[in-house]
């Protein structure tokens, strides 16, 4: 029963590619090379495995018990041309699977610009690609367009037959971003930036979602994917424009709270430093961003003084936040990118008490206070 | 005193009467069933006065044997907690159609498959794999028991405790919902404040460190106990494969310690390793897991490709095809399985030279899994096979795992995983190796070791029923995803848009179905074995015609194994014994040192499990104390002086001269 099954199988997936098996017939040149290259690994693979499969089953039928006319050699259990042949076999196989992984892995690179549009349709040097900055939130898909100043909510649109360039990041877990029928996905990590490059090739309206769990709302992060044709898009984008309400960090703060199942929004005015922001974990004012840390780290950094920087989180950003029960409440990195933040920062802190310089503990030496030692310098001294 | 929140909060932590979930209707159901379970359990033991003979005989064991048959009972008793996740999660996602929610809510469901995996994966196929190693190992290398005793008995408990632990998240609060890996920043402090991941984090450090010290042990006893003329290579292959799983053990569980134990301090003490603020790195978390995660696939897979060996040798009556070949294969694997961790990960943006070289690794490995098939092939070719249970299975396993294994070279390419990572045909796939492969190696061993174990052999008839219940059943369960996953429909979904993908799902929970009645006879099976055992009795203690040391002894084989140590010429030693015409000693027999009985084994464990729960429900004083106490009793150990005896020569005697008059009545009937 189970061989005939798995012999069952093979053109029942041949039969799928004709049907609505997606990742067998998508509708994007990035994604019809991923399948094509699924097809070319099985039907390698199949080269080894059918006849294994096979013969399998006539050794198990040949030489059953019963069959006392089959020979029977208890002693032979070497073989070197034998062995050579099945070690040479799989390494064969490999080695022209690898080949085709080691070329398809580069050409297909998520983060490498599209060559080409279609097979034999280069990428014509004129055509800019369609900038996408894409935001997983808890739970839907924030799309922004930072060329039109418009952004969407749980659904997305591109012209056909040209490039688009997304670039992914996620408010606050990981997420997956996955349109089967226009390119493999990749993961939208917060912190992170990912790329990915796709041309969608034929008009139509196609399912998005999110690959990889993120929480009680992920099976609602779902988003239609809208291919149009030129002028359909333009229109697409008059709309948005047209209909849309104002996205600026505030909007955002609260479009950030965790919500399932969200109807289709449209943003017309976005602010265009938005998704930097919220890559470097700094939409709220006040915030040092990540790309300020690194810059200052990349000069040396701020010293001791660095670690002092900080300030607790005084509202509620995540309503699933918690806090670790031994640790420090929820705090933040204060930015001190302007004159009038560092200003207001320092109102709103308690004076550091001096930086206390004596050398680390040792016999006979003089042995820092306790509070040094955990390094709560920020509370106010009573000594 | 109930005025007072602080002191109730210092009391117990942050367990309240709502962490009980008594507004849950399945679980209290499911409470209810246990409960009137486990009373009738505990009536039955006490109405037959079992509970000192448990203590005595199997609790506080050291007998290698004993502790290995107490795996498999906890792999079994897991394996049906595990299921009944399974089938929740397939009666769901076949209903939540059409603007349906199903039955589960997202707080319910989560948590149904995340302790699916932890439980299939921690406390089913590990207690499994460990059992029949340690029950199998000191007998093919002719020992009388493993390197360290005492701590064999106490890593089974720790195993136990970790189990207890999951299990009582049923009840008392909830489990992660997190998905089995639990990846942060979702099971971060800020996204997974409930006691659920806690859980997670608490149970498989507890069954961790139960996992670590049995891999030490058994790779000590490899290394060290073998009977006087086995060499490495006249090492049995079953215990070649148990070696390598156990370095593999030995090498990668100390990263998942080390990566729950970071996680932990993120938790519990607010540092920012895996953190999206003040340079936490949650990919971090990610690589490190994965570098403990895929040799996990290994430690599993090993040992049920030595079982095969074992099996297939043993009923095609011939020796191993390439044996030689088959130990490097091993070896290779084992190497290989530390170079491939990143393939989990190829959709998190590393570069194409960084996917490609991990997607070449991968695929490499199915070179020496390759060779290892074509051995199996080759050891059948020109054999006499006999059809017994353990070899159906591994014939289904040949044909099954082969798919899995190539859908598994598939999922290496990097290309084609950013289409089909995390989908339903990931799922579909490591169901496919870890069933096809690991479960069914299980089954065989379990069906080949059984005699042994106890005595007598399984009745064949419910064991074909299960086997092809179960066989089949893992087709209609696992086809569909795999074409559901050709859809582009991702894993760990709780409802769906596309009525078109309904029957799908409607077909694997039938699948699930016909697995339920495979485990079902399973259970029968073992139920009427024990009432037909004389009728099923092997009095040789060599009913398959075994060619390996252990079936040289009685069934089941006495406390200390071998009378004499027997001296090895071959690799297939008893069938060398036996073709050369071998006499069993009959006299000359003298006094055995053995190992003694200890209790604290199983003391620690509940001191840990203690432990455990005070952690996650914030009960600092019992946690503190819990804490002393372990120590305390660990100490306390080292004092006691009572560690060995032996078993007199008379009672050796006495022992061997039954086993004489019941080879003398199996010849003659």
């Amino acid at each position: 029963m189970n061989r005939f099954f798995a012999i069952a199988l093979l053109p029942l997936l041949a039969l799928l590619s004709g049907c609505n098996a997606v990742v067998m017939s998508p509708s994007g040149d990035v994604a019809v090379q991923q399948r094509d290259l699924i097809i070319i690994s099985t039907v390698l693979m199949l080269i080894i495995i059918i006849p294994v499969m096979v013969l399998t089953v006539f050794f198990a039928w040949k030489y059953r018990q019963a069959n006392t006319d089959a020979p029977y050699d208890p002693e032979w259990d070497h073989s070197t041309q034998l062995e050579l042949i099945i070690w040479a076999a799989p390494l064969l196989i490999i080695i022209c699977l690898g080949a085709v992984t080691w070329m398809a892995t580069h050409l297909l690179d998520p983060y490498r610009p599209l060559g080409r549009i279609a097979p034999g349709k280069a990428v014509s040097e004129t055509v800019k690609p369609l900038q996408v900055e894409v935001v997983a939130l808890d739970w839907k898909w924030l799309f922004i367009y930072p060329e039109y100043g418009v952004a969407s909510v749980n659904e997305m649109a591109a012209p056909v037959d040209r490039p688009i360039a997304f670039r992914l990041t996620s408010s606050a877990v990981m997420n997956s971003f996955y349109i089967p029928a226009l390119a493999g996905q990749i993961y939208t990590m917060p912190g992170m930036q990912t790329k990915l490059s796709a041309v969608i090739n034929n008009p139509g309206a196609y399912q998005g979602f999110s690959a990889n769990y993120s929480g009680a709302g992920f099976s609602g992060m779902r988003f239609t994917f809208h291919g149009l044709a030129d002028d359909g898009f333009e229109k697409w984008i008059a709309d948005v424009k047209l209909k849309g309400t104002t996205l600026d960090r505030v909007t955002y703060l609260q479009l950030e709270q965790p919500s399932e199942n969200v109807p289709v929004q449209h943003y017309a005015n976005t602010d265009p430093e938005l998704f930097s922001a919220i890559l470097n974990r700094c939409v709220e004012r006040g915030k040092m961003c990540m790309s300020e840390m690194d810059e200052i780290d990349a000069k040396g950094g701020l010293g001791m003084a660095g670690i002092y920087n900080i300030r607790s989180l005084e509202y509620d950003k995540y309503t699933r936040r918690g806090g670790a029960i031994f640790g420090p409440d929820p705090a933040f990195v204060v930015g001190i990118c302007t004159t009038q933040e560092a200003l207001q920062t320092s109102m709103n802190t308690v004076p550091l008490p001096p930086l206390n310089t004596s050398p680390f503990v040792g016999a006979g030496l003089p042995r820092p206070s306790p509070a040094q030692l955990f390094g709560l310098h920020r509370l106010p001294s009573n000594s | 005193m109930f005025d007072n929140p602080e002191l109730i909060k210092l009391v117990f932590g942050r367990l309240t009467l709502e962490s009980f979930p008594l507004h849950e209707p399945i679980l209290v159901a499911t409470f209810i069933v246990v409960a009137l379970g486990g009373i009738a359990l505990v009536g039955a033991l006490t109405y037959f006065r079992l509970w000192g003979y448990l203590w005595r005989e199997w609790f506080t064991t050291v007998d290698h044997k004993r502790i290995g048959i107490m795996y498999m009972v906890l792999g079994i008793v897991m394996l049906l907690r595990g299921f009944a996740d399974a089938i929740m999660i397939r009666l769901q996602q076949a209903m939540a159609f059409n603007g349906s929610e199903g039955y589960l809510n997202a707080h319910h469901f989560d948590q149904v498959f995340t302790a699916h995996g932890v439980i299939m994966i921690f406390f089913v196929a590990m207690p499994l794999v460990t059992g029949l190693m340690n029950f199998v190992v000191p007998l093919q290398i002719g020992a009388r028991d493993v390197s360290f005793p005492f701590l064999n008995n106490f890593s089974f408990w720790m195993t136990a405790a970790g189990a207890v632990l999951v299990m009582m998240s049923l009840f008392v609060g909830e489990f992660a919902k997190t998905g089995w890996l639990a990846y942060p920043p979702l099971s971060g402090i800020g996204y997974s404040p409930d006691a659920g991941m806690d859980y997670y984090i608490w149970a498989l450090q507890i069954a961790g460190i139960g996992t670590l010290l049995s891999g030490v042990n058994l790779l000590a006893t490899i290394v060290k106990m073998r009977a006087p003329g086995m060499t490495m290579m006249k090492l049995p292959i079953f215990t070649w494969t148990a070696l390598c799983t156990n370095v593999l053990i030995v090498a990668a569980f100390p990263v998942l310690t080390a990566v729950l134990a970071l996680l932990t301090l993120d938790r519990y003490v607010g540092t920012n390793f895996f953190t999206n603020d003040f340079g936490g790195n949650p990919m971090m978390y990610v690589n490190l897991i994965w570098i403990w995660g895929h040799p996990e696939v290994y430690i599993l897979i090993l040992p049920a490709f030595g079982i095969f060996s074992e099996v297939t040798s043993t009923f095609a009556s011939k020796r191993l095809f390439g044996y030689t070949s088959m130990v490097y294969a091993t070896i290779v694997i084992t190497i290989l399985a530390y170079l491939v961790w990143l393939h989990h990960f190829f959709t998190m943006g590393s570069g194409a030279s960084v996917n490609s070289f991990f997607g070449i690794t991968t695929m490499i490995i199915s070179i020496p899994t390759g060779a290892k098939i074509f051995n199996w092939l080759f050891t059948m070719y020109r054999g006499r096979i006999r059809f017994e249970l353990p070899m159906m299975w591994t014939i289904a396993f040949m044909l099954t795992f082969i798919i899995g294994g190539m859908t598994g070279v598939l999922l290496a390419v990097p290309p084609a995983d950013f289409v089909l990572h995390n989908s339903l045909f990931l799922v579909a796939h490591f169901h496919n190796v870890i069933i096809g492969g690991v479960l069914f190696g299980l089954f065989a061993g379990i069906y080949y070791w059984f005699p042994k174990a106890f005595g007598f052999r399984l009745d064949p008839f419910w064991g074909k029923m299960s086997f092809w219940f179960w066989v089949v059943g893992f087709y209609f369960a696992f086809m569909p995803l795999y074409i559901l996953g050709l859809m582009g429909v991702t894993r760990r979904l709780r409802t769906f848009e596309d009525p078109s993908l309904q029957i799908w799902f409607v077909i694997a929970g039938f699948g699930a179905f016909l697995v339920a009645l495979g485990i079902l006879s399973f259970l029968i099976q073992i139920f009427v074995s024990i009432r037909n055992r004389e009728a099923l009795r092997d009095l040789t203690g060599d009913p398959w015609d075994g060619r390996t040391l252990e079936w040289s002894t009685a069934s089941p084989p006495p406390a200390y194994n071998f009378a004499f140590t027997p001296v090895i010429h071959d690799l297939d030693s008893w069938y060398d014994m036996k073709k050369r015409g071998y006499k069993r000693p009959e006299s000359g027999f003298r006094a055995i040192h053995m190992p003694s009985n200890t209790g604290t084994g199983v003391i620690l464990a509940v001191i840990s499990i203690i432990f455990g729960f005070a952690m996650i429900w914030y009960i600092w004083w019992l946690a503190a104390i819990a804490a002393v106490a372990l120590l305390a009793v660990s100490i306390g150990h080292t004092f006691n002086y009572k560690r060995d005896f032996h078993i007199s020569a008379d009672d050796v005697v006495l022992t061997e001269n039954a086993r004489t008059d019941l080879l003398a009545a199996g010849v003659k009937s």
